[in-house]
């Protein structure tokens, strides 16, 4: 230990302040506070599962299975409809955000010109700073008429055949909870794909180019092949924060509690189910509510370390390459 | 040479480069495509928003639900207690958060070369994906076991007091990670300096190594506060909202995005209408601290928190 207990001595007290003696002292000041920052984490865990105990007491492992979520006794708490609701929104979202990240990323480190592309970046990151809410309230006014009255339709007469587009277009559902979703993960993808095709060094694309390869089939064949870890990374960390997301997807998803397989109907994800009972529920349907809670973090504590894994692996292949 | 569609199913090369062109135009429209929702969203908040700003939306609080275009003299109101609020929440939290924040950044990049730092660094990344709904499930849970301890009153667990705490909950990894980057942007050359002249290195680094990251400290500060002012999902289990504005640090208090949610899906036209104004004053913040910190900060903190 650096720490010298001589310091702290009263009768030294002036000395010890003004001189070399105040470093243990700060060092300890900084690393109480940093080591009281895991202690938060921990503490976050330990108190949802210690709120989380009635229900899993009342419901043991069935809470995992059951799809019926009834309040009036003898109460009956499932959470099959939001975890369903939660992966088909982020499926939505990660099948109509990540291409578009990927040109997105693309674009801006390989074919943009040089001038254009720091205002273009600019301009994506501001998305990410849009609130949540901001993007709920847009939804229900301009996006969910836009959806219901032109886009749902359109894909009705096309793949109307599929059960995935059947009922009647109502706006606010998962498919537009998916799209808002879409919207909100892209500048995630997209910035994080960035810095992985940046990382590519420019020894693989020269290698392409040289064999009179084009751009784009030097993009395909040399810088993507060799970003797909980052670039599979960055998808994950953007499941990641569409898991999460809540207000925006609670405006819009319609907020009925059914597992349907039509994207035009409404749903529920958990953290939505959450957002809207929270305040209503009953102690025992509380509890059932941070037992959904827990699950949702440790959905997205297990996708971000999954995600920064990946991404970290393909910056430090990079790196040994250079 | 003369165009020809059939060219291309002859003339590898002419496809070759066909695909290329292609390829350039589809990702310059995925571009275009991300940025259709963001002009959308500021040209809506905009045009709805500056309909609803008008003297009294400072300075007035809920008005009784009506349609202008329906009821005469259907008053505007004004979302006073939720800008006061907000104000009182953001400043509870920042004041909580910007401390702590600041000295574990300072901890991991001057004292954090070790197992500790590593992991104090890893968890905090960690932190800052955990979902803001689950932040606020956490403050409230915790105040609702500390109250059946007897510890705290009951009574605040809608609070002004846990609203705060959530919000600061959610910033201080940010805080800590970005002053972390901001602090280690400073030469070692810097430190080395004031080291050389005698001056203990926790004075170094609070008068030599933090006023030179001063301005990325700003950076990373605005960006936290910006993040909280917005934040809504944890507030809607801890500040709860009040119509009655600040009513004391133990009492429901209203926030500007919480009434953004409830207004917003109201049917009633002036509450909308307030949602709207709000929106738009949420909106201009966040682009103002977005632009100032990419003014102020040349260095690159990337969005999704992976950092090489």
């Amino acid at each position: 230990m650096r720490l010298s207990l001589k310091g702290l001595v009263p009768a030294r007290l002036r000395r010890w302040l003004g001189g070399a003696p105040g470093d243990p002292l700060f060092h300890l000041l900084t690393e109480v506070v940093a080591l009281g920052i895991l202690a938060l984490l921990a503490a976050i865990v330990i108190v949802l599962f210690v709120g989380a105990g009635e229900a899993m007491r009342a419901f043991g492992p069935r809470f995992l299975t059951g799809s019926v979520w009834d309040p009036t006794p003898p109460e009956e708490f499932g959470a099959v409809p939001f975890v369903y609701g939660t992966l088909v929104t982020s499926a939505v979202a990660l099948l109509l955000g990540v291409p578009v990240s990927l040109g997105i990323a693309i674009f801006l480190s390989e074919q943009a010109p040089p001038w254009i592309r720091t205002p273009l970046t600019f301009l994506v990151e501001v998305l990410a700073a849009v609130p949540s809410v901001v993007y709920g309230l847009w939804g229900i006014f301009v996006l969910a008429p836009g959806m219901r009255d032109t886009v749902e339709p359109a894909l009705q007469s096309v793949f109307g055949f599929l059960p995935l587009f059947h009922g009647t277009p109502f706006g606010l559902d998962k498919l537009t909870a998916g799209v808002i979703l879409a919207i909100m993960v892209i500048p995630t993808i997209s910035a994080v794909s960035r810095e992985a095709l940046l990382a590519v060094p420019d020894s693989q694309r020269e290698a392409a180019l040289s064999l009179g390869a084009t751009r784009w089939e030097t993009t395909r064949l040399a810088v993507l092949r060799y970003a797909r870890s980052g670039i599979f990374g960055a998808t994950i960390l953007g499941l990641g924060r569409a898991v999460g997301e809540t207000m925006a997807v609670t405006m819009t998803i319609g907020n009925r509690n059914i597992v349907s397989v039509s994207l035009l109907d409404q749903g529920q994800t958990i953290a939505s189910w959450i957002a809207n009972n929270f305040t209503e529920a009953q102690p025992l349907e509380v509890s059932a509510l941070i037992e959904l809670g827990l699950v949702l973090m440790l959905l997205a504590l297990v996708i971000n370390v999954v995600a920064r894994l990946l991404v970290l692996r393909m910056f430090r292949v990079a790196e040994g390459v250079r | 040479m003369t165009f020809h569609p059939m060219r291309f199913l002859i003339d590898r090369d002419a496809r070759r480069r066909l695909k290329d062109r292609l390829a350039q135009v589809a990702t310059f429209l995925c571009v275009v495509i991300a940025l259709i929702p963001l002009g959308s969203i500021l040209v809506t908040a905009v045009a709805r928003g500056a309909a609803a700003i008008g003297p009294g939306f400072f300075t007035d609080s809920l008005p009784p639900p009506c349609n202008p275009d329906v009821t005469p003299n259907c008053p505007t109101g004004g979302i006073a207690n939720a800008i006061q609020g907000t104000l009182i929440l953001v400043a509870l939290a920042a004041g909580i958060s910007l401390p702590v924040g600041v000295l574990a950044g300072v901890y991991v990049s001057e004292y954090g070369a070790n197992r500790i730092g590593r992991s104090v660094r890893f968890f905090t990344d960690v932190m800052t994906n955990i979902p803001s709904i689950v932040i606020g499930i956490f403050v409230y849970t915790l105040f609702l076991e500390l109250g059946v301890l007897g510890w705290v009153d009951r009574g605040l667990v809608f609070s002004a007091t846990t609203g705060a705490i959530a919000l600061s909950t959610i910033m201080i990894p940010i805080v800590a990670r970005t002053s972390e980057e901001a602090l280690k942007l400073v030469p070692v050359a810097v430190r080395e300096a004031a080291l050389a002249l005698g001056v203990p290195k926790y004075r170094t680094i609070l008068r030599v190594v933090l006023s030179t990251a001063r301005s990325g400290l700003v950076t990373g500060a605005l960006l936290a506060i910006a993040r909280a002012a917005g934040e809504t999902a944890p507030l809607i289990m801890t500040a709860f909202g009040n119509p009655f504005g600040f009513q004391g640090l133990d009492q429901p208090v209203e926030a500007m995005p919480r009434i953004i949610f409830v207004y917003g899906i109201t049917p009633f036209p002036n509450w909308q209408a307030l949602a709207w104004g709000a929106a738009l004053v949420l909106v201009l913040i966040s682009l103002l601290i977005s632009i100032a910190s990419r003014l102020v900060l040349r260095s690159r903190f990337s969005i999704g928190g992976v950092h090489r």
